[in-house]
């Protein structure tokens, strides 16, 4: 079966960004995203996910390398100042080329 | 002391204890969502019994009372807590919107006492939840008012699930009245004071969590969240005395006055203000203010209440 190169870029962060990420994504042109609700602590301290003000989300994002490199740059520059925020980047196969 | 209060003793010593208590996520929001709405359906039952000439005025002079009280707490942040501009107005925001789940223990420590109060305070609870944000995010923005986005920040102050809550409860228990509502009576009026206690365990683990927070935060927030409470509910108890509230309502808006916000104001500022540190506004807030109003904090606003209507 044919195998298609793409990068998997994953966010996670402040489930407040939720819907700022959504947006952003895809005005650079990412086709679809998932989002999980997660935990975890660091800089910020443990994002125990407890209450409200809490709560942390992972979105991952498979898209060409140049749309990732793009997010991820805007990502950075937007919102890491000033929210818990990690972001990695890895490279994936897709089976189906036209989707993403 | 209600045994409401137990249960939030109860969460704060477990946290304390390292037990390994944990509510699930979703039984939170499913216990806070319950509370707004069934306050707001309380209050809209009662709104409907009362003519709009009696109400609006009051109405006026508590949002009054929510837009001066930010205004009061930022210098105090700023210039004697020497605080930068964002973090003082992050906070004020905090101080000059509410907390419903206190206004909720204040209401079971009034019913309790039997004393009369004006059963369509919820209104008020309502009211007060926003003129506080905004003015924070106007005292943090004031030298750039212009790059301020504020159909977003709309959107987040007055869509927030509390307002929606509230708004939407107060509204559905207007419109359908008492006997409207008399076959939800079971679930939203009588299983109320064993689901605030519910809740009331979950903040305990929580409030008890934030409280590393102190650490960060100083001696000055700490102060801060004990002593300016203690003020707003003077000022709270003089407005509810003035407008002509019963000895209920004045505790009650005192106890609205003293409380800081933990649902609404921490979402909408920190979109709206991302370069104030989280901790410092909901670690005063939640670590120090919400459990000494709940403690101590309820009773003295009502001796205050006491005294002016003596």
């Amino acid at each position: 079966m044919k195998q298609y190169p793409k990068k998997l870029l994953v966010v996670i962060g402040e489930a407040a960004l939720e819907k700022f990420l959504v947006r952003d994504i895809k005005a650079f042109g990412a086709h679809g995203y998932t989002i999980a609700d997660v935990r975890g602590g660091g800089a910020h301290g443990a994002r125990d996910a407890d209450w409200e003000g809490n709560r942390s989300i992972r979105m991952e994002i498979i898209c060409v390398e140049e749309v990732a490199e793009k997010i991820a740059d805007h990502i950075i520059t937007q919102y890491a100042k000033n929210f818990s925020l990690s972001l990695y980047m890895s490279d994936v196969s897709v089976l189906r080329n036209e989707k993403f | 002391m209600d045994p409401v209060v137990l249960f939030f003793i109860l969460g704060v010593v477990a946290r304390l204890a390292k037990s390994d208590l944990r509510l699930p996520e979703a039984l939170y929001e499913t216990l806070s969502i319950y509370l707004l709405l069934a306050i707001g359906l309380k209050g809209g039952v009662e709104l409907a019994k009362h003519p709009i000439s009696t109400v609006a005025p009051q109405a006026v002079a508590v949002i009054a009372m929510g837009l001066v009280l930010p205004l009061l707490a930022y210098p105090i942040l700023r210039y004697i807590g020497r605080l930068n501009n964002f973090d003082a107005a992050a906070i004020a925001a905090h101080y000059g919107s509410v907390s419903v789940v206190t206004f909720a223990v204040g209401l079971a420590y009034v019913v309790k006492l039997g004393v009369p109060y004006e059963e369509y305070m919820p209104l008020f609870v309502a009211l007060l939840e926003v003129p506080g944000i905004v003015v924070g995010i106007l005292l943090a923005r004031l030298q750039s008012l212009k790059t301020v986005q504020w159909g977003p920040l709309a959107h987040e102050i007055f869509l927030g699930k509390s307002v929606v809550l509230l708004v939407g409860g107060l509204l559905i228990g207007w419109i359908a009245g008492p006997t409207g509502l008399d076959p939800m009576r079971g679930l939203f009026f009588d299983l109320f004071k064993g689901v605030l206690a519910l809740f009331l365990l979950e903040m305990g683990l929580v409030a008890a969590s934030r409280l590393g927070d102190l650490k960060r935060a100083g001696p000055f927030l700490i102060a801060f969240g004990i002593i300016v409470p203690i003020i707003f509910a003077v000022i709270g108890a003089v407005l509810g005395k003035f407008i002509g509230l019963t000895l209920g309502g004045t505790t009650l808006l005192a106890v609205l006055a003293a409380s800081a916000s933990y649902i609404a104001a921490p979402a909408a500022i920190r979109i709206a203000i991302p370069e104030a540190n989280p901790t410092l506004s909901i670690g005063a807030s939640l670590a120090i203010t919400f459990p000494f109003n709940l403690t101590l904090g309820i009773p003295l606003y009502y001796q205050l209440a006491l005294a002016l209507h003596k």
